[in-house]
């Protein structure tokens, strides 16, 4: 029986203990809220001069101090939009490479290996689309391209080698192994009874996974597909690297153009004027609502997947 | 039932495993191509000075990246003592009294913010830190960098406290272990290397962080002086040498980015060792 001063002291600590952990938890929440308080607060004078018209216009004109999102919203959109429809099949197929068909001994090696390149920071990655893709795409892939697709107005532009097609494509090559490795997970998942099951009534490979692999995991899948779209619409030095930095819309591709991230890397520390600086800040005020709206949806998806469904 | 011909389902079958098998490979050449790249066009700027001098100007030869070098891994210092402290408490919180729908709620905003946009959160500490402090400094790079930590360390912490049996708390209690002596003295001795492995892996996750670092950190070219000055760092370094036009800081940018991607792999590597060691004695 311990004596009762030392009983008091662990009662003591015992509520301190309990305190600081409540603290800490609910700091993040507490951190969220001064975040979007003080996003607000510094973006106010914008949001009072140029109101919602800030949404939908595509001037941006820091000369005069007039702003509007457009151009940098629908450039953050088709990035991520071009980067996801490369991304998702090549995930997929990874992979199914990865859980199906490569050689046993090498599966866990190639695993490790796509994990470890999710690692690699994204500066990395626009590093080498500004030195290594560009020059290639201006000198080879863009002209062909052009000529042999600029019926489409998407690929008739000038092969400059930056611009929304080389953000686009290293955005996907960023965030592919990030998404492969999710997907490789909800994949090894599915119990190898069904699968055996499956062979067993003489499914092909491809049917298998197509029937039984896919329908089992196909909540987490789309989970990972979601996160993945997260870190394309915020990534900021991928991007900023190879998009040209241009606040123009253009139905080409080649042209540069610009994203929410990328604007405000190259332009937030040069605004001197406040309200270029308040019409900044509330570009990122609607690049956070924008991910944390998307994030929020795939995590209560994920969420959901775990709660109800399949028992693990 | 319908009848499918064998011919057909085993046509589709090689085209389905092809296009796998293809984008394994697609995938595998281009990361194969960046990692070549890195070390190709970065190794050859790697010797002793480059880690113990100066930048120099532009058409200088000689001259290195060392106050970027020491300023990183202050900054990255700096996070680690800020983020690493909340998130184990915090992630301490969750697994162990956060079973409520207030716990739920935290759970959600954590696992939000693990993927939030980094830009934002250097807007942010430049809000909050760099106007009212009127300077850019290294200890709001650090900050910013600690936010960014935050949620990471919170939720490993979460999942590596959750594998800790229920019967060794139970066993401690039913001792006489107040609650908190269980939890200090069981539970994180159970789950230690785990813990150790999430938080390596975490200040891996923030040392290769550039934007946050943009409008807080800024940069310098000087040694690193305190920490309410504008602070030197490897990645704002590589970003800024990369982007001008002068060949000999692009080399150095490439041996800036090499250095930043053997730390970060080899950190990662670093860590799965030690949880693999750990599950196996």
């Amino acid at each position: 029986m311990p004596r009762p001063s030392k009983r008091r002291s662990n009662d003591i600590i015992e509520v301190l203990f309990q305190f600081l952990t409540r603290f800490s938890g609910s700091f993040i929440l507490i951190l969220l809220l001064i975040m979007l308080a003080s996003l607000t607060w510094e973006a106010w004078p914008a949001i009072k001069k140029f109101g919602l018209r800030f949404l939908i216009s595509t001037e941006w004109d820091p000369v005069l101090g007039n702003f509007g999102a457009l151009t940098t919203i629908l450039g953050t959109l088709i990035s991520t939009a071009l980067a996801m429809l490369i991304a998702v099949p090549l995930a997929i197929g990874v992979a199914i490479f990865l859980t199906e068909l490569a050689p046993q001994p090498l599966r866990p090696i190639l695993g490790t290996a796509i994990e470890l390149l999710a690692a690699i920071p994204s500066i990395i990655y626009g590093m080498w689309g500004l030195f290594t893709l560009a020059p290639v795409l201006s000198e080879y892939i863009q002209p062909w391209m052009t000529e042999h697709l600029g019926f489409i107005p998407l690929f008739d532009g000038p092969p400059m080698g930056v611009g929304m097609f080389t953000a686009g494509l290293v955005l996907s090559i960023m965030i592919l192994p990030f998404m492969a490795s999710v997907i490789r997970d909800c994949f090894l998942m599915t119990p190898q009874v069904l699968k055996e099951s499956a062979y067993g009534l003489g499914a092909t490979t491809w049917e298998v996974i197509k029937d039984v692999v896919l329908p089992y995991g196909k909540r987490g899948v789309i989970g990972g597909l979601f996160l993945g779209l997260g870190r394309a619409l915020g990534e900021t030095m991928a991007v900023t690297f190879v998009i040209g930095n241009a606040h123009e819309l253009s139905w080409s591709l080649f042209d540069p153009a610009n994203t929410i991230a990328s604007t405000l890397a190259n332009e937030f520390t040069e605004a001197s004027d406040p309200i270029y600086l308040a019409a900044l800040i509330e570009l990122a005020l609607v690049l956070f609502l924008i991910t944390f709206v998307i994030l929020g949806l795939a995590e209560w998806w994920l969420y959901s997947a775990n709660a109800g469904g399949r028992k693990s | 039932m319908k009848k499918r011909s064998p011919t057909l389902r085993k046509a589709k079958n090689l085209l389905a495993l092809l296009s796998a098998g293809l984008s394994a490979a697609i995938g595998i050449f281009f990361l194969i191509w960046i990692l070549w790249e890195i070390t190709d066009k970065g190794i050859s700027s790697i010797n002793w000075e480059f880690f113990t001098e100066l930048p120099t100007p532009p058409g200088e030869p000689g001259g290195g990246l060392g106050n970027a070098i020491l300023g990183s891994v202050i900054i990255t210092l700096i996070a680690t003592l800020l983020g690493v402290p909340i998130g184990v408490l915090a992630g301490t919180y969750l697994a162990e009294f956060g079973h409520g729908k207030f716990g739920g709620l935290i759970r959600f905003i954590t696992n939000t913010f693990v993927s939030a946009p980094s830009i934002v959160v250097g807007v942010f500490v430049y809000a909050i830190m760099v106007v009212p402090m009127k300077n850019f400094s290294g200890l709001a790079g650090g900050v910013s960098l600690g936010i960014i930590m935050l949620p990471v360390v919170t939720r490993t912490t979460e999942e590596i406290l959750r594998l800790v049996p229920v019967g060794l708390r139970e066993a401690a209690l039913a001792l006489g272990a107040p609650y908190w002596k269980m939890i200090v003295s069981i539970v994180y001795r159970a789950a230690r290397t785990g813990m150790i492995t999430g938080i390596i892996l975490a200040v891996a996750r923030v040392s290769g962080e550039t934007a946050p670092l943009l409008f807080t950190a800024l940069n310098s070219p000087y040694w690193p002086s305190g920490l309410t000055e504008p602070m030197a760092n490897l990645t704002v370094t590589i970003f800024n040498y990369a982007m001008s036009p002068y060949e000999d800081w692009q080399a150095k940018a490439w041996g800036g980015a090499f250095l930043i991607t053997i730390a970060i792999l080899a950190l990662n590597i670093f860590s799965r060792f030690l949880a693999q060691r750990g599950t196996k004695g």
